[in-house]
């Protein structure tokens, strides 16, 4: 049906296809890894571009990821004689909307009708599709343009089509919504009858590819075509990881070791075996060395069903060993790390000399936070099939990073690459942890036990809580010394933290660049004495990116404490937040001690303080900033730059006489540059105001003897609709196409979490300097 | 054997008795779209309705039902209630991931065929047991207003 456009005929596409050159094995976030050398076998991305290949110019955005970026519209886009467009989304769906964003820009330039438009799943195959990795809300920013060219190539040929057919000059006829059309004679034909000889035409050169002038867009930046899935979610349609299902499928639940680092001595399956609905008890071994995405070992038991093996697992007798991390203990761990962060570190950034400076200061200033670890918890835990058939092996799951997960089965499993095939399912939430895909490993592992029969493997939601890969616990270190009108001279902040580098070399010990550059080393205040130190912290459970990353701590820390700095220079908060952050002017990220910049090239990309200061503005003037409140009540305001985005967000919180905090309302400005789907970048501002009051106000995963101490989430508290905020108002700066993209899924959560704790302190003069909030304000 | 009466058709399984019905919609009978999100209760992603009350498939045993009638997200569109929970769930564009929606749409449904014009805190009550970790409950506070009928309602 699909004849015409048919893209496996012609995969080359030499002339508008870009690959690396560089064989670099898939490990998700992989152009963060820089630096790592050879670990357990599996290569990292070691030194990319610039310590791989020294001599090369560094790549940037979609340049710098593996696979970079494809923009064949051979690849992208089918049309078939029924007039169906189909349009190939490489990304995966966990919620931001990718799935409708993505086709939607190809759809634009091909002029398609979207009524038309069928989104086809990607499988993982980063050679043909460019890089898959769905993380560091990197979509939209890395594929607009590589997306429209495909559109607008997939419309010229179309057009060339049309022009043969009549044999008028392709300047005389025009694609629009599903037809080409010849203004002179009024004829006209549709995709479906056009498409055939459309495939046949010769690709465009990149240089004659003719994008649209963005006032003519039709759907882009409208905000009105509904989710593509929406009808399949409302009717229970949809398949998740936890979904598939396939001929002959069995269950599988895990037994893995609760303490990082543990392993399987023995174990009696005698009664598992017992249980009505077990069919087999299988070992999964654990590797050696660094966890990096690889399954966690321990015992699997197979089931006729998912609950049948979730009985067997009880009825397993294991005797663990423990390992090196059974003593690990949050409130132990959180006393070593304040012992760090109260001594002088490695330097990470330094201008002028803070020590001088804060010594001569009229005032000085000191406060330190502490975060702790938090869980993911996706609404789906972790889940994936896995069938082996004829030498071939095919696996189905949630998975953010497709080819990481096709890589690391075929080497586990001993297949060549090109006989996996990861098929990627919707994601029920992913928020990072389903960029790590070990549970799709397990998967492979478990089917090739049973020889090849189809398995699926579902974590429970304390597998979930017990084995993620946790957001990082920090303390955060600061000393401010101001000058005689309060405003900060001298800047010092320790940043303490376990770093998701130990996930992937055991030895590592302090935070990477990209860590640092998510907001403590480049802070863009107009401070003349900065000092940004970083002590050694070890890890103790794995640690892994959890949305937004260490934009959380950082953002919590730096924006608590200029509230805190206001409050004791007896200023408006607003007020002093501009004065902090300076006069509008643009800084190199090199300036700011930054080498990372989200991976985007700091002169496409430079830090904007402008930007910063205008949802800043934004946000305090849509919210009624100095509007009379009731006692108990309070505006705080936090400003933060992240994923190339510049966020402000102003809480109102109120505090009952018992303690209770509710959050009327809060507003949040997005400065984000451009926008693909505006309706989806207010759902995800709107989402990550939730998030960061759950993270704020409940979210805590603690450890006592090694083990995480919460279940499920009668002991993981997240948000409900009672608590969360009544209601959202996002407003969003206009951007121009012309323009850099930035980010959308994660730069929304950090600057929620000290809105709202500025809040708090506007509402009752209580300053929170631990999170979660939980009971602290109970009298 | 346990005889189920799942949307209006009979099913008879041979399981034991306390194996949770969830697990018999998804497994035993393919219907995945009532959702396993924690297995005790506390985050409503596996609502169904129980002989026209919501009520979580992860902690009811099949024992339990006998002639009750359970209907789920499949079937939830037959019933004008449900249909239009659906269709305002798409014209408010609540989804974002929309794992939990199925249970939140039962859940709403179960509120609006009891009470057809709720209150704020009418909804606070009935939807707190589901969890949505994209943090879509404004839009599902609009979107169960909207099919109530109230004009104006906005996310």
């Amino acid at each position: 049906m699909n004849a015409p456009f048919d893209l496996t005929k012609n995969m080359t596409a030499g002339a508008v296809t870009r690959e690396r050159s560089v064989d670099i094995a898939n490990v998700s976030r992989r152009k963060f890894l820089r630096g790592v050398s050879a670990l357990g076998g599996l290569v990292l991305a070691v030194g990319y571009s610039d310590a791989l290949h020294a001599e090369d110019p560094p790549k940037y955005g979609a340049d710098g990821m593996p696979h970079g970026w494809v923009d064949n519209p051979l690849v992208f886009v089918a049309i078939g004689e029924d007039g169906i467009v189909s349009i190939v989304c490489h990304r995966s769906e966990m919620g931001q909307g990718v799935r409708t964003g993505m086709p939607m820009i190809v759809a634009d330039e091909l002029e398609a009708d979207w009524t038309r438009v069928r989104v086809v799943q990607a499988p993982g195959d980063e050679a043909r599709y460019g890089n898959q990795d769905t993380d560091g809300s990197r979509s939209t920013r890395h594929f607009f343009l590589p997306m429209r060219r495909c559109g607008a190539a997939a419309r010229q040929m179309l057009e060339a089509a049309a022009a043969a057919r009549w044999n008028v000059a392709i300047a005389e006829v025009q694609a629009k919504n599903g037809e080409v059309v010849h203004g002179a004679s009024g004829r006209r034909l549709g995709y479906d009858a056009l498409a055939k000889a459309a495939a046949t035409m010769p690709l465009p050169a990149a240089d004659a590819i003719r994008l649209k002038d963005p006032s003519q867009f039709r759907y882009i930046g409208t905000g009105k075509l509904k989710l593509v899935d929406a009808h399949d979610i409302v009717t229970g349609n949809t398949q998740y990881g936890m979904d598939t299902r396939l001929p002959g499928m069995l269950y599988a639940v895990v037994a893995r070791p609760q303490v990082y680092g543990g392993k399987v001595v023995s174990y009696d399956a005698a009664a598992t075996l017992k249980v009505p609905g077990v069919i087999k008890v299988v070992a999964i071994d654990a590797r050696e060395g660094a966890p990096q995405f690889n399954p966690l070992g321990g015992v699997a038991v197979i089931a006729r069903n998912t609950w049948a093996a979730m009985q067997g697992r009880k009825a397993l007798k294991i005797v663990w060993d423990d390992g090196p991390n059974a003593s690990y203990d949050s409130v132990a761990y959180r006393a070593t790390l304040e012992e760090a962060a109260r001594k002088s570190g490695p330097a990470v950034r330094n201008d002028g000399d803070f020590t001088a400076a804060a010594a001569a200061a009229a005032k000085r200033i000191t406060a330190e936070y502490y975060l702790p670890h938090l869980a993911h918890a996706s609404m789906e835990p972790p889940a994936a099939s896995a069938r082996i058939t004829q030498g071939k092996c095919e696996v189905w799951g949630c998975f953010q990073s497709p080819q990481a997960a096709r890589d690391l089965v075929a080497k586990r499993i001993g297949m060549p690459v090109e006989d996996v095939t990861v098929h990627v399912t919707l994601l029920g939430g992913g928020f990072g942890r389903k960029s790590k895909p070990d549970y799709g490993i397990e998967a492979a592992v478990l089917s090739k036990a049973m020889d090849g029969k189809p398995v699926k493997v579902v974590w429970t939601r304390d597998d979930d809580l017990h084995n993620d890969y946790f957001h990082t616990v920090s303390v955060e270190h600061l000393e401010a010394g101001v000058d005689a009108k309060g405003l900060p001279v001298a800047w010092l902040h320790r940043s303490v933290a376990p770093t998701i580098m130990s996930t992937f070399d055991t030895a590592a010990r302090q935070e990477a660049n990209w860590e640092l550059g998510m907001g403590v080393i480049n802070v863009p205040f107009a401070i003349p004495n900065i000092r940004i130190e970083n002590p050694e912290a070890i890890a103790h459970t794995r640690i892994g990116w959890f949305r937004s990353v260490s934009n959380i701590p950082h953002a919590f820390a730096v924006q608590s404490f200029v509230g805190e700095l206001a409050a004791a220079a007896g200023r408006d908060p607003k007020d002093y937040l501009l004065e902090v952050i300076g006069p509008a002017r643009v800084v190199t990220p090199k300036m700011l001690g930054d080498t990372w910049n989200h991976g985007e090239s700091p002169e496409r990309y430079p830090v904007d303080t402008g930007r910063l200061r205008g949802v800043t503005e934004l946000a305090a003037k849509e919210a009624g900033w100095g509007r009379t409140l009731h006692k108990g009540s309070g505006l705080g305001i936090a400003a933060h730059y992240s994923f190339v985005s510049y966020v402000a967000v102003v809480v109102e919180v109120a505090v009952d006489a018992k303690g209770e905090v509710s959050i009327p309302r809060v507003d949040i400005a997005i400065d984000c540059g451009a926008t693909v789907n505006p309706e989806r970048v207010r759902a995800q501002m709107q989402g990550a105001c939730v998030m960061g009051v759950s993270a704020a106000t409940t979210g805590a995963i603690t450890f006592k003897d090694g083990r995480a101490q919460q279940d499920n989430f009668h002991q993981y508290l997240v948000t409900r609709m009672p608590a969360a905020p009544r209601e959202i108002r996002v407003h969003i700066v206009p951007g121009d196409y012309n323009k850099p993209l930035g980010g959308v899924g994660e730069p929304g959560v950090p600057p929620v979490l000290p809105a709202l704790c500025n809040a708090i302190f506007a509402a009752t003069g209580k300053r929170i300097r631990q999170l979660p909030i939980g009971d602290q304000l109970k009298s | 054997m346990t005889r189920l009466n799942i949307n209006g058709k009979q099913h008879v399984v041979d399981l034991p008795a306390d194996t949770p019905l969830l697990w018999v919609l998804r497994d035993e009978l393919g219907m995945t779209g009532t959702k396993f999100g924690c297995g005790m209760a506390l985050c409503g992603a596996c609502t169904v309705h129980i002989d026209g009350q919501p009520g979580r498939a992860c902690v009811t045993p099949i024992s339990a039902l006998g002639n009750k009638k359970v209907v789920t997200i499949e079937a939830i569109g037959t019933d004008k209630v449900g249909q239009a929970v659906q269709a305002a769930w798409i014209d408010m564009g609540v989804p974002q991931c929309g794992y939990c929606q199925a249970g939140q749409i039962m859940a709403a449904t179960a509120l609006l065929r009891k009470k057809p014009k709720p209150t704020d805190a009418d909804i606070e009550a009935a939807m707190a047991g589901n969890i949505c970790r994209c943090g879509t409950y404004g839009r599902i506070r609009a979107a169960i207003k909207q099919a109530a009928g109230e004009k104006g309602a906005t996310a």
